[in-house]
């Protein structure tokens, strides 16, 4: 169960080798988690994360997942539930692709959006169904800054965002009031191993701030998290300036 | 296992305790009688279930996520009065405001009372509350001569006190079964107002000092705490005592002395559905602080208080919980037995070097153990502090007065907690063993469970 301050006593990540997802499981560890799973596809990254977070005193165990695997989702999530309550999904899985191969190679692309997307509705589906089922517990998706406006630079993995994003807060008015909330966060540019190598962009954050977000987020039990708070205010101007001239933004 | 967004039936609904922390949903049965408890109790699905009176508990012992939660407010006939031998039976909503209206003209007055009236028989039980009058007369189930009980199998059980059925319900939170009817003994009162004397501590140290002098004189006493005050003045506190006012005490032409018995409590507009957080910051509750104290008097004897003005100031005020807004409150209550005095004087420090605005901040000293084995009491110094969950750092913060508690020897209340981790249970409940293998041969299904039993393992 969650206490007062909406800290889980039991987590539940979706791409258990996302930095942001370990960041965030360290940081609920400190607090309350005892009990962490990480799904994620079975690899020595995966292993290792899962050694990690047993260093730091929690019960971890790993269930093998892959988001483009969508129809193996209900049966591999639906039997994490049935061994008890979890208070937290963290949904972090998500892949950024290469815009400029990925704009010549179709397929590529749509592997982004299958992944980011299509994997999300049914993963998100079905933990919200499970959490539903036990009357509590929080969905958290971790959106991106690049879904709330379209950008020349990354608009494949933009899209695949914004709908997640548009999905998330649809499920979270669906779930209004059934006692499970879904949080939407949204971090602009991470300091991470998906960015490594990228231009930094302006009001960059790392995956520990984002996790501080999220704890806060969770105590105030509020619906979107922007990361840092300073994007809110950005993106409410950015998400109106005309096209002909957003085109021409340095962005 | 999908998605189901049309599942919310009618009586499908978001609980949270008194504190407004952590909701989750429940299906919410309001059973009217006692077939419809064993009804409902039968059909309870996989997630269990637990009974909830008028939800004053400031944690989350009466909420189920995704079980039953019974209202028992819908029981609350008075069943008989005793008046030779001072007792009553009633059903287990009964709330003690509606036993104060009913038996007051009649000369009797519930034996304890806790900051609230609003709370049913069968929730004082299950929390085994206290009242200002602990260190006389012990917590509420000292004064239940026998219990209704509707176990796991089925079974409708006469409890008497002595028995381990009735210790581990008394403080056990609901989970032993439903409380269905008690019989409590009441305490015979000439009028309904109270003989109070107020002084003024000006420091911690002076505090204890004059509750260990004083209090044996009292029925009831307990001292509001200004714990913004810090340095020489750390602790600083108005004592309230008082006494139920005899009849024959009253001052002549009082004009109670044509209507002694009256109980009619007043009601204040309640705070509106919304408020923004952080309304009782540090500078309101500081400038609240320094109003109460520089205005009580310095010692006075004599004054009189109705029996609401003097037991339950808050009551006049509905929805009072709102005032601290979405986020809610956690309210802190922990004791710290005789002999460790060092941890209390360390954690109102603490406290008070932190700058925490708590509202109320309740310090009272409490007589001899009571038998429930989950039960709050044991004999020391008791402090009740409401805090906004909004204050940054706030969990980490009590986590840390928790290890300082737990290490004196002391506990906090379960009725009240919605945080406390569940390593430090046993160190604050040396007998959570045996109420844990009571429940498991009595409820094997886990039939009774709660948000707070989940997060406790209890």
């Amino acid at each position: 169960m969650k206490d007062a301050f909406g800290a889980p006593q039991s987590l539940l990540v979706l791409g258990g080798t996302s930095e942001i997802g370990l960041a965030t499981a360290r940081r609920l560890i400190a607090r309350r988690t005892r009990t962490v799973w990480l799904a994620g596809r079975p690899s020595p990254a995966l292993t290792a994360a899962a050694d990690s977070l047993r260093a730091l005193g929690a019960d971890v165990r790993t269930v093998p997942f892959d988001a483009l695997d969508t129809e193996a989702h209900e049966e591999r999530l639906g039997k994490i539930f049935t061994e008890g309550d979890i208070d937290m999904v963290l949904l972090a899985f998500g892949v950024l692709g290469d815009q400029a191969r990925d704009e010549s190679d179709p397929v590529a692309a749509v592997r982004v959006a299958q992944t980011n997307y299509t994997g999300a509705v049914s993963a998100g589906l079905v933990c919200a169904g499970a959490l539903q089922a036990q009357g509590h517990g929080s969905l958290v998706v971790l959106s991106s800054v690049a879904g709330e406006r379209a950008r020349r630079a990354d608009f494949i993995y933009g899209s695949s965002k914004a709908g997640l994003d548009a999905f998330a807060q649809g499920l979270g008015d669906a779930l209004h009031g059934t006692g499970v909330h879904v949080m939407v966060v949204r971090p602009g540019f991470v300091r991470s191993k998906m960015t490594a190598g990228l231009a930094e962009a302006p009001l960059a954050t790392t995956p520990e701030a984002v996790a501080g977000a999220i704890e806060l987020g969770l105590r105030r039990r509020s619906e979107t998290v922007w990361v840092p708070g300073a994007l809110r205010v950005v993106m409410a101007a950015v998400r109106h300036v005309p096209r002909p001239l957003f085109r021409r933004l340095p962005v | 296992m999908a998605v189901e967004t049309h599942v919310l039936d009618d009586d499908c609904e978001a609980i949270t305790g008194w504190g407004r922390t952590a909701p989750t949903l429940a299906r919410v049965h309001r059973p009217r009688g006692h077939a419809e408890v064993v009804d409902s109790v039968r059909s309870s699905g996989a997630r269990g279930t637990i009974a909830r009176g008028l939800g004053r508990a400031a944690g989350d012992a009466a909420q189920n996520a995704g079980g039953t939660v019974l209202d028992m407010t819908g029981l609350a006939r008075i069943l008989s009065v005793d008046p030779a031998a001072g007792l009553v039976t009633c059903e287990a909503g009964v709330s003690l405001h509606r036993l104060m209206e009913a038996l007051l003209p009649h000369g009797w007055f519930v034996p304890v009372s806790p900051g609230t009236r609003y709370v049913t028989v069968g929730g004082a039980i299950g929390a085994d509350v206290h009242g200002r009058n602990h260190h006389l007369s012990g917590s509420f189930a000292r004064h239940v001569t026998a219990l209704r009980l509707l176990t796991a199998d089925g079974e409708i059980r006469t409890v008497l006190p002595g028995t381990p059925l009735f210790d581990a319900t008394a403080g056990g939170m609901g989970l032993t079964g439903v409380i269905l009817s008690a019989t409590l003994r009441l305490l015979p009162v000439g009028t309904s107002l109270m003989r109070v004397v107020t002084e003024r501590a000006r420091d911690l140290d002076d505090l204890m000092a004059r509750l260990i002098a004083d209090d044996h004189r009292h029925r009831y006493s307990a001292a509001r705490i200004d714990l913004l005050a810090r340095g020489a003045a750390t602790g600083r506190a108005v004592l309230t005592r008082g006494d139920h006012l005899p009849y024959d005490a009253l001052p002549r032409r009082h004009r109670a002395r044509r209507a002694p018995l009256v109980f009619r409590p007043g009601r204040l507009p309640g705070p509106p559905p919304y408020v923004p957080g952080g309304v009782l910051g540090r500078t309101t509750v500081g400038l609240f602080n320094e109003l109460r104290y520089r205005t009580a008097p310095r010692a006075r004897t004599g004054g009189i208080q109705s029996l609401a003005a003097f037991f339950h100031p808050l009551d006049s005020v509905p929805h009072w919980n709102r005032i601290h807004g979405r986020e809610g409150f956690v309210r802190y209550r922990f004791v710290v037995p005789y002999g460790r005095e060092e941890a209390l004087r360390t954690v109102v420090r603490r406290i008070a070097d932190r700058g925490c605005p708590s509202f109320r901040a309740v310090l009272k000293r409490f007589g001899a153990a009571d038998p429930g084995w989950l039960s709050f009491p044991l004999p020391g110094w008791a402090l009740a502090l409401d805090l906004p969950t909004g204050l940054p750092g706030l969990g980490a913060f009590l986590d840390g007065l928790d290890e300082e508690v737990a290490g004196a020897g002391g506990r906090v209340h379960l009725a009240d907690d919605a945080r406390v981790r569940p390593e430090v249970l046993a160190a604050m409940y040396p007998r959570v063993g045996e109420f844990r293998a009571l429940r498991a041969a009595l409820d094997p299904r886990s039939v009774f469970t709660s948000d707070l039993a989940r997060r406790l393992d209890l």
